[in-house]
């Protein structure tokens, strides 16, 4: 008699998906199984995991991957098509595009780091002091958030890195200082919503304070749709730093800034496309894997699709 | 035998000059150490409204609470909380839907740093009836019934000498119900707690209740023991009417339904 194989073998998988997790860790990972399944569904989040993902290997192994040096020049093959010495085509100094395209992602990852590691977070500690306070904290900082919405962004940008100096990053802190308040409208928005509720009356009575509830009750609950918010708003951040790059008002040359790069290819670009074109499509690339990604993490992370 | 909770006049008042309701308005009662007591009402009778300030939950109220024989001002002390613990009636709402079972207890022994969190956790759970299997779960793995045992889980692990309950099963299954019941009876004998039982069914008070508070419209009709309660010796209309009502709908009854102010 042959050994049954039809019962319900636990193995990882099981262990991952089990009702009754035996510790904290099981418990967690069992969670993020869950979260990883809905993901897997979106075809096309996970393509905008791809593009990231890729963004991330391709600014980490730059140099190994770049046929040539990004700041080499070679007057003597300026402004070149794409061909087979150069796949990408060289600038008006006979750099490789290619090569300036894959330093490239290591300012455009870093932009994107800085600014995710530090606008929604100040969005979060506003937004949700103001929502679970309310009163007069409420007025003061919604006030505040107020006068800074009704900046044109990349105006008040472009103010900051005049009054700051060019430089990739000042860029980066007048991204940051001009797109919080967004995060803390939609923090406040989100802590309205639990603050009367019973989980959160039940903490108070357990004399847990203030400090403890924001932390560990209401942000974890705002993190989800922030999470969302920000690989959203990250093809902006890209595009704003372009933008700031295009001005000449962000990256300087000559590092491989894509927008400075696309504004150095302005002036050909009726007879050598591919100098302007290459970093538009860039940037087009990875902000479209932002949007992918971020996409299909509103599915996993918002709450509201429970 | 020294009173457990003692409110004299309580008053809380929503609103402010022509809109102002007066939701409790000055309500007298005391409840002793070790008794379990009922508060019943319709909706809208302040009965809640009692509880949550009582609780600490509502700080807009007059008169004057005493609970262990502390008098209690608008603000509590974080010693209160391991005296005086409540139970929400909605088990869906009154767990923190991103934390396990593990962390809900954890919680209240972090604030109060009680240690020996493991032990406590464990202990907690078997006591209202849930393995440790259910330790590392979140809420939404859990039935209505388990959730709420969860709940009373984490009022107990503070080792409280008042339970205060609002409404704990109505949000409850009939058969849920029961459990929920005989589980509340058995922890109170266990621990011997005080109990505080706000409700609108009059069977749960017989079954659980050694007195009870009949409110209207904020303010306290009468009180009576839940001997009376059984052999219907009301006094006062209105209570009379209530115990009619929750006899089940009758057309006749219903219409000779009248409103007392």
């Amino acid at each position: 008699m042959s050994v049954r194989t039809d019962l319900p073998s636990p193995g990882w998988r099981g262990w991952l998906t089990t009702d009754t997790p035996r510790s904290r860790t099981q418990a967690r990972l069992g969670r993020a199984w869950a979260g990883w399944t809905t993901f897997r569904r979106n075809r096309l989040a996970v393509a905008g995991l791809l593009i990231v993902a890729a963004l991330v290997a391709v600014a980490a192994f730059a140099p190994l991957l770049a046929p040539y040096h990004p700041y080499a020049q070679d007057l003597g093959s300026r402004l070149e098509a794409p061909g087979a010495a150069h796949w990408l085509g060289t600038d008006a100094f006979g750099r490789d595009i290619l090569s300036r395209l894959i330093f490239g992602t290591r300012l455009t990852l870093m932009i994107v780091v800085l600014v995710a590691a530090t606008a929604p977070l100040a969005g979060l500690v506003i937004g949700t002091v103001a929502g679970y306070f309310g009163g007069w904290v409420d007025t003061v900082l919604m006030r505040l958030t107020d006068i800074a919405l009704a900046f044109p962004k990349l105006i008040l940008a472009l103010a900051f890195v005049a009054a700051l100096g060019p430089g990739i990053e000042n860029a980066v802190i007048a991204i940051a200082v001009t797109s919080w308040p967004p995060y803390a409208r939609i923090a406040r928005a989100e802590t309205l919503t639990v603050r009367r509720a019973d989980f959160i009356s039940a903490a108070r009575l357990q004399g847990a304070s203030s400090l403890r509830i924001i932390l560990g009750h209401i942000m974890p609950l705002c993190v989800a749709s922030l999470i969302v918010r920000t690989t959203l708003d990250m093809a902006g951040v890209i595009l704003t730093a372009a933008g700031l790059g295009f001005l000449g008002l962000g990256a300087q040359p000559p590092l491989p800034e894509w927008g400075a790069m696309i504004a150095s290819g302005r002036q050909y670009v009726l007879e050598q496309w591919w100098v302007a074109a290459m970093p538009g499509l860039a940037i087009f690339i990875v902000s479209l894997g932002f949007n992918l990604l971020g996409d299909g993490l509103r599915d996993v992370l918002d709450p509201k699709g429970d | 035998m020294t009173a457990m909770i003692d409110i004299r006049d309580l008053r809380v008042t929503f609103g402010r000059g022509a809109d102002a309701v007066a939701a409790v308005d000055g309500v007298t009662l005391s409840v002793r150490g070790g008794e379990s007591f009922g508060l019943v009402g319709e909706s809208g009778s302040g009965k809640s409204t009692v509880l949550r300030a009582v609780s600490g939950l509502n700080d807009e109220w007059t008169g004057r609470i005493e609970v262990a024989g502390a008098e209690q001002g608008t603000k509590r002390p974080k010693g209160f909380f391991k005296q005086c613990q409540m139970v929400f009636q909605d088990p869906y709402g009154s767990l923190h839907p991103r934390h396990t079972v593990d962390r809900i207890l954890a919680e209240p022994i972090a604030i109060h740093a009680m240690g020996d969190a493991d032990a406590r956790i464990d202990r907690v759970l078997r006591d209202v009836g849930l393995g440790p299997a259910f330790r590392f779960r979140y809420p939404h793995q859990l039935s209505g019934g388990q959730r709420q045992r969860v709940a009373i889980a984490r009022a107990l692990v503070l080792e409280p000498r008042v339970l205060l309950l609002d409404e704990p099963t109505s949000a409850l299954d009939v058969s849920v119900q029961a459990e929920i019941l005989n589980l509340l009876r058995r922890l109170r004998a266990e621990h011997g707690l005080t109990l505080v039982l706000v409700t609108h069914n009059l069977a749960v008070v017989a079954n659980l209740c050694d007195r009870l508070a009949v409110m209207n419209r904020g303010r306290l009709v009468e009180e009576m023991t839940v001997e009376e309660l059984r052999r219907e010796t009301a006094r006062e209309p209105y209570t009379r009417q209530l115990l009619r009502a929750s006899q089940g709908y009758d057309r006749a009854v219903a219409e000779s339904f009248r409103d007392y102010a």
